[in-house]
């Protein structure tokens, strides 16, 4: 298959029918999955893993708060991505997908600042401090939250998909600020990466396997959402586009 | 079973019930608003296919 041969075979999943013929053979395995993998890291995590030297016991919060930061940033990045597809190709499901998406990465987010702001506390001494990365990723949430403020706010959904996805793209820049504010500025509170290509810059063996279990529980979770929720959308889509035909036709 | 968490069983077992309350109520309200517009969307179908015999 050639390699335009493969595009058009991608694109043809922007069909609202076979997206919902597809998602819906998935959504089964994804649930399992994604229940399955968090229910292991998570159990793993925090019965059989030992306290950190420094940290005590607190170490643990890790298994939710690493893997929620990481979808709230990702889950943006994917909307940005399906953004661009919109505002490229005009295909309604990416709209919607990101639409979809919005809500999910905003969970992440505030999981992401919560349990981070019950772990400063004991560590740092403090809930909150306006450190680069804790304030960049604040403002990744008001941005999640206007994001979806956008979208209720205008009625006709093609104007309500291209605003959405011009405000996407400006927060993208917070989005990506949020990965790498700790790279940026060396006078915050917050540690460097916890999972890194570098070997050295990793958490300890004994945390990292069941980490990485639980980042897979929460990507095929944020996944099985995405899926399930842009469904929904397709579906309240086609809602409109009846109701509409009906009053025409009265 | 329940590991000893010391001082700061607090602070792990709160970061936890957020958590998971959270991703509960997440996956909670995306599956009942899929039901009710899945619901919906036939109802309209019907509707349509009744009208226009």
């Amino acid at each position: 298959m050639s390699s335009s041969e493969k595009m058009n075979a991608l694109w043809s999943y922007a069909n609202p029918r076979k997206f919902l013929a597809v998602t819906e053979r998935l959504m089964p395995w994804l649930w399992i999955l994604s229940g399955a993998c968090l229910v292991i890291g998570l159990v793993w995590g925090f019965f059989f893993t030992p306290d950190d030297y420094r940290q005590g016991s607190t170490v643990k919060i890790i298994y939710l708060h690493v893997p929620s930061a990481l979808m709230a940033i990702n889950g943006w990045l994917m909307m940005l991505v399906m953004s661009l597809i919109w505002l490229i190709r005009r295909h309604h499901v990416s709209a919607l997908a990101a639409r979809a998406a919005a809500p999910v990465g905003a969970v992440m987010t505030v999981i992401a600042l919560v349990t981070g702001a019950i772990w400063g506390q004991p560590m740092w001494g403090t809930w909150w401090a306006w450190d680069p990365r804790l304030t960049s990723f604040l403002i990744l949430f008001l941005f999640y939250l206007g994001y979806m403020a956008l979208w209720s706010a205008i009625e006709d959904p093609d104007t309500a998909a291209d605003l959405t996805s011009v405000l996407c793209l400006v927060g993208s820049v917070f989005a990506l600020l949020s990965r790498y504010a700790v790279n940026f500025w060396n006078q915050g509170l917050h540690q460097g990466a916890s999972l890194s290509m570098d070997k050295k810059e990793n958490v300890a063996d004994v945390f990292y396997i069941p980490l990485l279990v639980c980042i897979a529980g929460f990507v095929l979770l944020f996944i099985a959402l995405v899926f399930y929720r842009t469904g929904t959308e397709i579906r309240a889509r086609r809602i409109r586009a009846l109701q509409a035909r009906e009053r025409a036709g009265a | 079973m329940m590991p000893d968490l010391g001082k700061y069983a607090d602070t792990v077992l709160s970061a936890y019930a957020a958590s998971i309350l959270l991703l509960i109520g997440l996956v909670g309200i995306s599956l009942w608003r899929g039901r009710r517009v899945r619901a919906e969307m036939e109802e309209t179908e019907q509707r349509m296919r009744r009208k226009n015999g």
